[in-house]
């Protein structure tokens, strides 16, 4: 049987997923449920006065309306799970139900719990709050100053944290370089916007005091936990499901107050409760991304050898610390300070600001994308202050092949990959000489054309746990898995991890065909009920394959050593002289003397005939704690047109070589890089959230938050090389956020380069036409 | 996203509709790709929808003689499934061809767009280009406007409230007259920050006529004065000056889109790149 691993067969999640088939959070439907509505803070600062309920709780179809009050000492603070150590982290309560101050825009005061989602909706406007109003600050480098509005009295000047990072001795090698360049960049807030907005179910069982919770989540195992916890209730009396989950980009990892309020209402009133956000209220609520004001700075030599990299970051967390927060701008972030260089000196300090804003966590690629744009920025201006082509100065300074394993000044160690060549093959791609040829001349032309490199390598496949432990995050990294056969010799195999979208029920399945021998559709893939998945800690960080994979993999090997036991004793054979061959194992030399796969799983779900102590059924579970994280790499080349009339960017092609490794499934594999590119060029071009000064978020519908359109987007040129790691069994890196990783900086550096002879050395993305216009118009002298 | 709670009526004939407009809270719903979200965020809460959508009296083209009738309740779709009128108009089909996403274009109407007076909606301009009147309606009568004297500002059109607009009358079009659409959009709504409609004539290589109505500038469409391209040939110079004055005298919006500066910079350009277009077209 041909082997599925490198096969790009069609997603098997898909038929249902497209035809309306899948089963949503929302689609749970329950005897008797009730439906619930919150109540937030039009104000992002403001002290509660008073809040009356009363007309509320008259309202047609109402059961309840609860507020911070009643659930005092029941539903604990929302919980923030990354401690990061050694930064002085402050971690103020964050309330599910505000009492005395709301912090954002947003901020829940109140739960309406009524018989229709529309009588909820309508008792919302019936609360009526007494607000009044303080200053906000919205901005994390001014939320720092002195003078500034203060949101929590455990955190003097709103600094949540200060962190440093250093490797060598970059001080020294600023005071010694012959060249310095530096940049105030503002990494712009995002929206992550998974198609599907969050939503919670709750029901419980008086009797046997048993919660069940279905909710969005990339990972139910930590919801189950931080549930237990918040509520106070025995973890093993909790059961979260996340059924089908419309993608999440980070924005699932965290518990949100919502989930908790919705169990507490399901545990007290004895009704089923569903709540399920809006796309308003995801855009208000739901975790943001990035939000960074960075002040950095590169130096090196005048020929090109980079030798040091200094950051003074601040880094927003919006109004409370949401579950993984702190770990993001810092552990995510600053360890990745070499980039994909031998940058042998890095400095960094992230001041960690609240600000009356929505919190800000994980979003796809979390705290790498920022990492890589400031040091791929800063290559391109180093590069152009010594005058020499920017993609010559990657060459001269990205890691060697033969140093790999490579470990980097911030002391964590690349585990392989040959990023020179990842380059050369994106500019032969790309025809990046000829490019040149052809910007020259259309210059001449009156025509800005632009080309932007970014090499990268991030940090992912979260990761050992024991470092997981060292960094304060609050659980394992580890990741299991369960295979079960059937008497028949059909597969069910279980998984800690939550894929939602990126496509693992199909590579997985692939995965564990491949070891028995058995055709696809004799296997399934079951994630997202914690009842029957062992533990596992989520579907994030690029980590769902290159640990949850290994574990699986691990997992059936198992069943198959004791398949091949069972083998033996039946064919009076001994092990050793069995071989594996197209789905049986059978005696080396006379193939005529077989076991099928399928044989074996009945006689083992039979037990009629075990070898001695062998213990009846075909099952195994294994845990997989990786030993390093994997770094997967790549080059994003882009070309540019910029229209100096409207500021509008063109762009003419897109080519990325990325390398995670062998591909289980090279058409998912590039499906995951085609929607990070894409999210990408999103970030890079026009998505931002924007807070008015009070606090108020002006992009909070799509009509002003510009989520990328096909019609916006380049056709992407997605080639590969192909480096295992000897991380994991499987040889595989993860793919999920490289995409994004690498494609924000090669769009900024294309149109910076495009406008170069202007005199630009950078625009802050996304480079909107009207960012784009007001920059040409400011170098053109016209100081506007 | 769920509206306050509200009655429906589906109106049998257009002298149904009549009487039952105007009633105290009653809001005229034709495709309701304006309405509905509205309602949606609550932003209007009318406690009777009147639905005038399946209105056969309000629907249809008509293109009998030299001019056109277009009715109301005409979907973008309809008139973008009309050839004919594409060959006559072929500025109708340039702009509707940029209206939102093919839902919208489906259940959207002519004059849903029209009466509903979004600052930024492309209708507007393109019925001033056209020197379009229309013809409203109430019980106690008919009267008629003129698409200059039709949008009085943001949201806001000469329809009084128990009138119904019912159907849109086009002039001829100017003898072998250029016409263009060029429009600048918001990336995430796909309205124009700035959008122009044109239409030219020229005698051999000289500009004879120029009528160019812009949109999404200030608070609502208005016919722009570019005149001074008239007995040019077109050429940059001539054009960049004709459309020096476009957004003069007008109040021109600022938002985290486009600064007031940006947006009036926009509107010049999409005014000669329609006028240009345009005059490549005509003759
Ligand atoms: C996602 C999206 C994108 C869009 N993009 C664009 C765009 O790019 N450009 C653009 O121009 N528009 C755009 N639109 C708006 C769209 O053009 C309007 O929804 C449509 O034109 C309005 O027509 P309707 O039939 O849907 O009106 P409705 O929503 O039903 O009604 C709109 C208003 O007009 C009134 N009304 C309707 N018909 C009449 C009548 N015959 N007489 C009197 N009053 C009447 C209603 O009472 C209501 O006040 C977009 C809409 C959406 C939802």
């Amino acid at each position: 049987m041909a082997t599925l691993f490198g096969s790009g067969i069609k997603r098997r999640e898909d038929p249902r997923l497209i035809t309306g088939s899948g089963t949503f959070t929302d689609d749970i439907k329950l005897p008797g449920l009730t439906f619930a509505a919150m109540v937030r803070s039009p104000y992002a600062h403001a002290t509660i006065r008073k809040i009356d309920t009363a007309a509320a709780a008259q309202a047609p179809g109402v059961i309840a309306v609860i507020t911070g009050k009643d659930i005092a000492g029941k539903v604990g603070p929302v919980p923030c799970a990354f401690n990061v150590p050694n930064c002085d982290l402050k971690l103020p309560p964050h309330p599910a139900l505000a009492t005395n101050k709301v912090r954002y825009v947003g901020d829940a005061v109140a739960m309406i719990v009524a018989t229709s989602r529309a009588a909820a909706r309508d008792a919302v406007d019936l609360v009526d709050v007494d607000y009044d109003p303080l200053p906000a600050t919205v901005d994390p480098e001014k939320a720092v100053q002195p003078g500034t509005a203060q949101l929590h009295d455990e955190v003097p000047g709103n600094v949540a944290f200060t962190w440093h990072v250093a490797g060598g001795d970059a001080d020294q090698a600023f005071a010694q370089a012959a060249v310095k360049v530096s940049l105030r960049i503002v990494q712009q807030r995002l929206l992550p916007t998974a198609m599907e907005p969050r939503s919670a179910v709750a029901s419980y069982n008086k009797a046997t005091g048993q919660l069940t919770l279905w909710a969005t989540s990339q990972n139910p195992h930590i919801h189950r936990f931080l549930t237990s916890v918040t509520l106070g209730l025995p973890e093993h009396k909790i059961r979260v499901i996340s059924p089908d989950v419309g993608g999440g980009f980070g924005s699932k990892i965290p518990g949100y107050a919502d989930e908790f309020l919705v169990a507490y209402a399901a545990m007290t009133l004895g009704r089923s409760v569903k709540w399920t956000e809006d796309r308003s209220e995801n855009y208000t609520v739901t975790t943001h991304g990035r939000d960074h004001v960075e002040y950095v700075e590169m130096c090196g030599t005048g020929d090109g050898t980079i030798t040091g990299l200094r950051t003074k970051i601040h880094a927003g967390l919006g109004a409370y610390a949401s579950t993984a927060a702190p770990g993001v701008p810092t552990i995510l972030h600053g360890l990745m300070y070499s980039g994909a260089y031998t940058i042998p000196n890095v400095k960094g300090t992230v001041i960690g600001a609240y600000t009356n804003t929505t919190p800000v966590d994980a979003y796809r690629g979390a705290g790498r994308p920022e990492a890589t744009y400031l040091i791929e920025r800063l290559v391109d201006c180093y590069a152009r202050r010594i005058g020499m082509d920017p993609a010559l100065v990657r060459r001269k300074n990205l890691i060697p092949a033969d140093k790999m394993p490579y470990t980097v000044a911030t002391g964590i160690t690349y585990d392989s990959g040959d990023y020179h060549a990842a380059l050369d093959k994106a500019m032969e791609l790309i025809d990046y000489r000829g490019f040149r040829e052809r910007q020259e001349k259309a210059r001449k032309d009156g025509h800005y054309l632009g080309i932007g490199v970014s090499s990268y390598t991030e940090i992912c496949g979260l990761g050992p746990s024991q470092v997981a432990g060292q960094i304060g995050f609050g659980g394992g990294l580890y990741e299991s898995a369960i295979v079960r056969v059937y008497p028949t010799g059909m597969v069910r195999a279980y998984i800690g991890t939550r894929p939602h979208g990126q496509g693992e029920e199909t590579t997985f399945a692939q995965i564990v065909a491949d070891e028995f021998g058995v055709p696809i559709e004799n296997v399934e893939i079951v994630a997202g009920d914690t009842e029957s998945t062992p533990q596992g800690w989520g579907t994030y960080g690029s980590r769902t394959t290159a640990v949850g994979g290994a574990a699986l993999k691990n997992a059936a090997v198992k069943v198959k050593e004791k398949a091949k036991k069972l083998a033996a004793h039946l064919l009076e054979a001994n092990e050793a002289d069995l071989e594996w061959h197209d789905g049986k194992f059978q005696v080396k030399g006379s193939p005529a003397q077989a076991k099928a796969f399928g044989e074996l799983a009945l006689m083992a779900n039979v037990a009629w005939n075990m070898p001695a102590g062998m213990e009846p059924g075909l099952e195994a579970s294994a845990f997989f704690d990786p030993t390093n994280f994997v770094f997967p790499y790549g080059t994003h080349i882009a070309t540019v047109d910029v229209d100096l009339e409207t500021g509008e960017v063109t762009v003419l092609r897109y080519v990325c070589v990325d390398d995670c490794g062998p591909h289980i499934n090279p058409m998912i594999v590039e499906g995951q890089v085609h929607g990070g590119v894409i999210q990408g060029v999103g970030e890079a071009l026009q998505e931002i959230a924007v807070y008015s000064d009070d606090g108020q978020l002006m992009t909070g519908t799509m009509m002003d938050y510009a989520v990328p359109k096909a019609s916006q987007m380049p056709t992407i040129e997605s080639h590969f090389t192909y480096t295992p790691t000897p991380v994991n069994p499987l040889g595989v890196k993860g793919i999920g956020e490289a995409g994004t990783i690498g494609s924000v900086p090669c769009i900024v550096n294309a149109v910076v380069d495009a406008l170069a002879p202007l005199g630009i050395t950078h625009i802050d993305k996304p480079l909107t036409p009207a960012r784009v216009w007001a920059a040409i118009q400011q170098a053109k002298g016209g100081a506007r | 996203m769920i509206p306050a709670s509200f009655d429906y009526v589906r109106a049998k004939s257009l002298r149904d509709a009549l009487n039952a407009i105007g009633t105290d809270g009653t809001k005229v719903l034709a495709g309701g790709h304006s309405l509905i979200p509205m309602m949606r965020f609550r932003l209007a809460q009318p406690g009777r929808l009147l639905d005038i959508g399946q209105l056969a009296e309000l629907k249809g083209i008509d293109l009998k003689g030299r001019g056109a009738r277009i009715g109301a309740g005409t979907s973008y779709r309809e008139l973008l499934d009309s050839p004919e009128l594409a060959e006559r108009y072929p500025l109708i089909a340039e702009a509707t061809r940029g209206i939102g996403d093919v839902q919208v274009r489906n259940r959207g109407t002519i004059g849903g767009g029209l009466a509903h007076a979004d600052p930024a909606s492309d209708m507007p301009a393109v019925m001033l280009a056209l020197g379009a009147t229309f013809n409203l309606r109430s019980k106690g009568g008919k009267r008629s406007v003129a698409a200059a004297d039709f949008f009085t500002g943001a949201f806001t059109t000469a329809l009084a409230s128990d009138e119904l607009l019912i159907d849109i009358a086009l002039p001829a079009p100017p003898k072998k007259a250029g016409m263009a659409y060029a429009s600048f959009e918001q990336k995430a709504s796909g309205y124009a920050i700035a959008a122009a409609a044109a239409v030219v004539t020229k005698s051999r290589k000289t500009i004879t006529g120029v009528t160019l109505a812009l949109t999404g500038v200030g608070d609502r469409a208005y016919l722009a004065d570019a005149s001074g391209a008239v007995g040019s040939h077109g050429d940059d110079a001539a054009l960049e000056a004709a459309v020096a004055n476009v957004t003069k005298g007008i109040d021109v919006n600022g938002d985290i889109h486009a600064s007031v500066e940006y947006r009036s910079h926009l509107a010049r350009v999409v005014a000669r790149r329609a006028i240009a277009l345009a005059l490549s077209r005509a003759g």
